[in-house]
């Protein structure tokens, strides 16, 4: 096989292979270091899922991935190159985020505020086009948010709001899906429900990156599990591989039994508490 | 095309321009612009010399001369010109505003940059002691412009909160307002006079000198507020979001501060300190259209608000012309009770 100088250079350039990851970054919020030369590779077509205590540097990582947060050292990769050479437009038809907290403008309707994730499309000229609608009526047939399209934004509950947001997020149309706590303030059964559509997006080839807070929903819904605690990666790997008490324990400090999920057979993990049967 | 349900009608135009017109604030627009159409050919008509609805379109497109064109065109026409344009400029910079901060309390008069420019120009009148009306003006503008500088820079710690904005700007309003004091009670009665006056806001006396760079100016800015209207509209999302989408936050915001505090300043450095119109206009459209999407309603009610006030203010009490600002600011502070009244309510 031949390989080009353009190749060669190209790789060595890049030793992450995949479509998005972090090489060698330093994160910082004003002087405190939240992670010192931290390289991680998503490996594509992956739901990967990050889990951690708090503050482990979780979220920052994210955002790091997501570009709202400028590493002091090192650089993200989005396909090869520098997210930094980007122009953000052609970020955003890579790299599509679903923030913790979003607000929803003034009396807006549904379908209206998931054409809002069109704007990387869109110009002064453009402002609407055959493309725009067609994504939008694809993105709200996913998250089954269609019946809802003409409702105001303000009148849903916070499961079918949820939806919306993701809605909005896929009419990005893009590759690589970021998922900041997405989970957070929904019931157990809205949950479940986005965490079973977050599977069928990645089934259908999306790349998709999720913090998590609960354990359980990480090991059985992740395809690649990073385990993070102070900064550092303790551990990454599909969760049938990694999840054991000792990491439950090294990184969240919780003695734990970790069973046979009764119907996915993945892991699951029981925490043991204090022993009150004494 | 058509085949969602956007719980609004929308114009689709499939031309080299591809947009989607919300019909709803387009037949607003329109009726408030057939409005002030209406109100402007009336304030062109009366007054001492009542003129025929002939005789004003004669002087304005036809070939009068003589007297009666010029009482229309050079007196009585910048006046309206003026009354519509700073009208729409207002609204918008108030749209603006209450968009950045999220709230519709956050519109330049209650932020303080309405009072900077008051000081601004106050400081070319007693303390320079300049009576022209261009020094006055630039006085007007950098006042607005370091007001708006120091709430910034007071305000904008790791990004913008809006309601941080708005507590900042109340407080160096209340500031501003009692350096203004200041300076009228320590300077001559006839001057402080002439001062205080200014500083209620009129267009009384306004001619085409004065007028024309402002509305040229203004309009410029009105073109740049619609263009940046899009970005505007994704950062409503919040910070993250937005980003995401690919809008460059913090420059956006700035650029878009920046526009609507010339707005301001420019509409202030000619007619002093009118308040109410960039306070309420965004919120009347709102109320009217249902969505803020369209920089267009905002700027017609605005005009409308700001030129039915100056008619009032001219006729109201026969032989006597009352200065536009006394009107708003009455209008403005029954409104602002009103306001604060809805949203303790619901808060």
């Amino acid at each position: 096989m031949v390989i080009t100088k353009a190749e060669l250079q190209s790789q060595t350039i890049s030793p992450i292979r995949s479509r998005l990851g972090v090489e060698d970054v330093t994160t910082q919020y004003d002087h405190r270091v939240i992670s010192q030369n931290l390289s991680i590779e998503i490996p594509d077509q992956s739901f990967t899922v990050i889990i951690g205590p708090n503050a482990c540097g979780k979220s920052t990582l994210l955002r790091t991935l997501s570009n709202l947060i400028k590493p002091s050292k090192g650089h993200v990769l989005l396909d090869g190159k520098k997210i930094s050479t980007y122009k953000s437009k052609e970020v955003a038809k890579k790299l599509g985020l679903l923030p913790q907290s979003s607000t929803a403008p003034d009396g807006i309707t549904v379908a209206n505020l998931v054409a809002h994730g069109r704007y990387p499309y869109q110009n002064l000229i453009q402002q609407w086009t055959e493309a725009d609608e067609h994504a939008v009526m694809t993105a709200m047939e996913l998250t089954n948010t269609t019946e809802l399209a003409n409702r105001f934004v303000d009148e849903l509950s916070g499961g079918q709001r949820q939806r919306v947001w993701v809605a909005m997020v896929l009419a990005q149309q893009t590759p690589l899906l970021l998922l900041d706590e997405p989970t957070t303030y929904l019931d157990i059964s809205h949950q479940i429900e986005l965490l079973e559509l977050f599977t069928d997006l990645n089934e259908q080839g999306n790349t998709l990156v999720a913090v998590l807070h609960d354990l359980n929903h990480a090991a059985r819904y992740a395809t690649h599990l990073i385990a993070m605690k102070a900064g550092k990666v303790i551990a990454q790997g599909h969760p049938s591989d990694i999840v054991t008490e000792e990491l439950v324990e090294e990184v969240f400090g919780l003695k734990c039994k970790v069973i046979k999920d009764p119907v996915t057979h993945t892991p699951l993990i029981v925490p043991l508490g204090r022993d009150r049967s004494k | 095309m058509g085949r969602i349900d956007f719980g609004r009608k929308y114009l689709q135009l499939k031309g080299p321009v591809k947009l989607r017109l919300d019909i709803r604030s387009m037949s607003i627009t329109a009726i408030f612009l057939a409005a002030i159409i209406g109100l402007a050919m009336f304030s062109l008509m009366v007054g001492t010399l009542k003129l025929s609805v002939a005789e004003v379109f004669s002087a304005l497109f036809g070939d009068m001369t003589g007297f009666k064109r010029t009482v229309v065109i050079d007196w009585r026409l910048p006046r309206v010109l003026a009354a519509i344009v700073f009208g729409a400029g207002l609204a918008v910079s108030g749209s603006i505003f209450q968009s950045i901060t999220r709230n519709p309390l956050g519109s330049p008069d209650i932020l303080g940059f309405t009072s900077g420019s008051y000081t601004g120009a106050l400081v070319v009148m007693l303390v320079i002691k300049s009576m022209s009306f261009t020094t006055i003006a630039m006085g007007a503008l950098i006042g607005g412009f370091a007001t708006a500088l120091v709430i910034y820079l007071f305000a904008f710690r790791k990004g913008t909160q809006g309601f941080r904005l708005i507590i900042v700007g109340i407080a160096i309003s209340t500031v501003l307002g009692s350096v203004n004091s200041m300076l009228l009670l320590q300077s001559q009665a006839e001057v402080a006079l002439t001062a205080g006056s200014w500083g209620v806001g009129s267009l009384n006396g306004i001619d085409w000198s004065h007028v024309l760079p402002a509305i040229l100016f203004v309009l410029v800015l009105l073109i740049f507020a619609v263009i940046m209207n899009r970005p505007l509209r994704e950062m409503e999302l919040g910070k993250d979001a937005a980003k995401s989408h690919g809008v460059h936050f913090d420059r956006t915001q700035f650029l878009l501060i920046l526009i609507a505090v010339a707005l301001t300043a420019s509409a202030t450095a000619i007619m002093g300190p009118v308040t109410f119109v960039a306070l309420a206009a965004p919120q009347i459209a709102l109320r009217f259209t249902n969505t803020a999407e369209s920089l267009a309603p905002t700027a017609a009610v605005g005009a409308f608000v700001l030129l039915s006030a100056d008619v009032l203010a001219q006729r109201m009490i026969p032989g006597m012309i009352l200065p536009v600002g006394v009107l708003t600011l009455s209008l403005g502070g029954l409104y602002l009770v009103w306001l604060l009244f809805h949203q303790a309510r619901s808060a």
